[in-house]
């Protein structure tokens, strides 16, 4: 099973998300996560869905969508180099005497310390998936209170199209 | 009919004209002009509070006529009818709430096998959306899966171009219903109304000319190939590609098989053809199939009730070559060597320029020698009253002219199998959902498009009870569809499963409590006819082709007849089972 980045160019219309997450459903295929958001053209937002299955299973995907009539373009964006990056939120328990050990954590991941509240911290985190998984792993002995991750949102790097 | 009478009063070019004036009207009033200036001639429907105004509209009006069906199931299904046997889009209107939710059934059939339909529904006033107000269902939400788009009309300015594009959606590319919800206050709103013209949807282009290298790849395996097969499909009928297609079978010399859906896209009398194939299909379609080592899929979508079991499915086959307007279709069920993605119409035109014969002739002749050796046969040796001699009865006497609905079992299959096709789109029936109730409804659409052809529905005495209230509409309009019951007092389809998987245990199959369907009829004002033996059953017929309005027919048979062959599910089309003829 394979892991696929896919962005799909979507009408900004109500109901998009709904008949994109509902195909998937329907048609047992696997979301990983979804994110969605304005794309650079007025009227057209970006989705990009991580999914797994074979090769096959990932034409179809494609080829469903584009069956959508609101679905502009879809792009396998895992066939080429690519950034793909999320962030987390996670509070995390900070006694004042626990907190200089964290904030190292924080720093060799270049992560960010957002807020500061009597005996937690929020740390914001951004990039690909497994330095988010890591980051979590470090800051669990310390307690997590509460995690939220964005899922996935990604392009092709350079010029490749 | 009525139909007739009700001519609109002014002509045709008049009425267009004054519609493409732009005028300050109600969104009501753009759809009724919509409708007309996108051709439509007749809409089933249903009112109720949310449509009101779109009722109101109608009120007086006979630029188009309205039929007001019993059950919204109804009008669907008549719209289906309409639409497969026309050509056409088919439009249907119901209510919000249950109206809508009624027209599921019907969407889903229409869905499934790619038919064309408008479906306009109300829903509550814009500021009661999403409020559990009365009458209020999330019809845009339920339909999702099983329409090829759908709107919930939120500003009446959009109504022009929204109804413009559904029609435009609904039969370009792979046809499919679209359903447009039109809330309360948006049918009432007024604003300048101006026709449009011409649609832009970006991302939406369907793909009609077909890659030349593909088909060219397509006929040299063709010219390479032994035992070449064609499997042919609904999407022949539904791009009108009849002619290019005899055309193609003509000139390549491929013997043919035709699935339920395509069953009127080629002539039952052609040499070459084998009948359809996959679960009650003949012996010589199967093994040909199994046999071949060149299968070409044209409109056709490998459908489980033709493939059976993949993994035994065509163990000799080289390559496959699949056609299909649908992209999506290529490699979802079997693996393709030669996609040809396009109008199937435009595909075989331009195979037909360059097609060469196949090395077929031995082949050939070996698949005549099955189609002899094996007909579709049935035990016709007392005078006892079978199904198949009804079906074959009526093929006789109309000369495979009439336009044959059926419903959904036994009877279906024994039309299928019996009745000899000769025009395309003269059968309708719903293959990939296998709606009981459809077919008596559907005769009504396909006769309102066919005014001037023989429409004969074919049903079950299961299935006519779904949506039997119907009659009324055949009644007080005069549509002299003909009425064809094959009445074996049960649910014959599944008493054959019953028998034949669940070892006879039969449950729940007994339609004992049926009424009388002559009186049924009669109480509707139709004229009833039975019959219970093969000389009955001429002289019923005759009569009824000679009475000039609706007509029910009881065709009393014996219950216990089962159709063959037969391939269980979950075996391979190798295994049939040949009945009587084993
Ligand atoms: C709406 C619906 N419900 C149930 C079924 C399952 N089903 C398929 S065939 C059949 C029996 C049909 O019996 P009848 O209408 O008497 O026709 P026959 O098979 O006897 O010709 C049933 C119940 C169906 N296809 N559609």
């Amino acid at each position: 099973m394979m892991r696929h980045t896919i962005s799909v160019l979507v009408n900004n219309q109500p109901g998009v998300l709904q008949r994109v997450s509902g195909l998937f459903g329907r048609r047992g295929y696997n979301i990983e996560s979804i994110t969605v958001g304005e794309s650079e053209e007025l009227g057209l937002s970006r989705m990009v869905i991580v999914t797994t299955g074979d090769e096959n299973t990932l034409e179809q995907i494609s080829k469903q969508l584009y069956k959508l009539i609101d679905v502009i373009k879809v792009v396998d964006l895992s066939a080429n180099p690519m950034v793909a990056r999320e962030l987390a939120l996670i509070k995390v328990n900070a006694e004042p005497a626990a907190r200089p050990e964290i904030l190292g954590i924080v720093e060799t991941f270049r992560a960010a310390v957002v807020d500061i509240g009597p005996n937690s911290l929020i740390v914001q985190v951004v990039g690909d998936s497994d330095k988010i998984d890591a980051m979590v792993e470090l800051l669990r002995p310390y307690g997590i209170r509460e995690l939220s991750r964005t899922g996935a949102t990604a392009m092709t790097r350079g010029s490749v199209r | 009919m009525n139909v007739e009478t009700q001519q609109p009063k002014r002509s045709k070019e008049e009425l267009m004209e004054k519609l493409r004036q732009p005028d300050h009207i109600t969104g009501s009033e753009i759809l009724l002009r919509s409708l007309l200036l996108e051709g439509v001639d007749c809409v089933f429907g249903y009112p109720g509070g949310a449509v009101l105004y779109i009722y109101d509209a109608m009120h007086g009006f006979s630029d188009f006529n309205h039929l007001l069906t019993r059950h919204e199931q109804g009008a669907i299904h008549a719209a289906d009818g309409y639409a497969r046997s026309t050509g056409k889009v088919g439009v249907c209107i119901a209510t919000s709430g249950p109206g809508a939710t009624n027209l599921v059934t019907g969407i889903a059939t229409a869905y499934m096998d790619s038919v064309p339909l408008v479906v306009i529904t109300g829903n509550v006033a814009t500021n009661f959306i999403g409020t559990d107000a009365f009458q209020e269902a999330d019809i845009t939400g339920i339909t999702m899966p099983i329409t090829k788009h759908s709107y919930l009309v939120r500003d009446v300015n959009d109504l022009p171009r929204i109804i413009h594009e559904a029609f435009h959606i609904a039969n370009s590319g792979r046809k499919g219903p679209v359903l447009i919800d039109i809330p309360k206050d948006v049918s009432a709103q007024k604003t300048i109304f101006e026709p449009v013209t011409g649609v832009s949807i970006r991302g939406y282009n369907p793909t009609v000319q077909p890659n030349k290298l593909q088909v060219d790849k397509l006929l040299k395996a063709i010219e390479e190939a032994e035992r070449p097969v064609i499997i042919a499909g609904g999407g022949v009928v539904y791009a009108d590609a009849s002619e290019e297609l005899i055309e193609f079978v003509n000139k390549t010399r491929i013997p043919i098989t035709t699935t339920l859906l395509g069953l009127s896209g080629f002539p039952s009398a052609h040499e070459l053809w084998l009948g359809m194939p996959g679960m009650h299909g003949t012996y010589a379609a199967n093994t040909a199939i199994q046999n071949a080592d060149l299968i070409i899929s044209i409109g056709s979508r490998f459908d489980d009730r033709v493939t059976m079991r993949l993994d035994g499915f065509a163990p000799n086959v080289k390559k496959i070559a699949h056609i299909d307007v649908d992209p999506a279709e290529i490699g979802k069920n079997v693996k393709t060597d030669i996609p040809v993605v396009g109008d199937v119409k435009a595909v075989l035109e331009f195979a037909n320029t360059k097609a060469k014969p196949a090395k077929s002739e031995a082949w050939i002749a070996q698949v005549q020698k099955n189609a002899a050796e094996f007909p579709l046969r049935y035990n016709d040796n007392n005078d006892e009253l079978k199904p198949q001699f009804v079906i074959e009865m009526i093929s006789e006497t109309t000369g495979g002219e009439a336009i044959v609905t059926t419903d959904v079992g036994q009877h279906q299959m024994w039309a299928a199998q019996f009745y000899r096709f000769k025009n395309p789109r003269s059968l309708v029936t719903s293959g990939g959902l296998g709606t009981m109730g459809f077919g008596f409804p559907s005769a009504i659409g396909a006769q309102l498009g066919n005014p001037d052809k023989l429409v004969v529905s074919i049903n079950g005495d299961g299935g006519v009870q779904m949506c039997a209230q119907e009659l009324a509409i055949c009644a007080i309009n005069n549509i002299p569809v003909k009425v064809v019951i094959i009445n074996n007092q049960v649910l014959g389809m599944v008493r054959q499963w019953q028998e034949i998987i669940y070892e006879n245990r039969y449950s729940h199959i007994d339609l004992a409590g049926s009424p009388d369907f002559v009186k049924l009829a009669e109480a509707y004002g139709v004229k009833g006819l039975r019959a219970t033996t093969k000389e009955e059953a001429r002289k019923a017929w005759k009569e009824a082709m000679e009475t000039p309005g609706p007509v029910v027919i009881d065709f009393v048979v014996p219950k216990g007849e089962n159709v063959f062959p037969m391939v269980k599910a979950g075996d391979t089309i190798s295994d049939m089972l040949m009945g009587d003829a084993e």
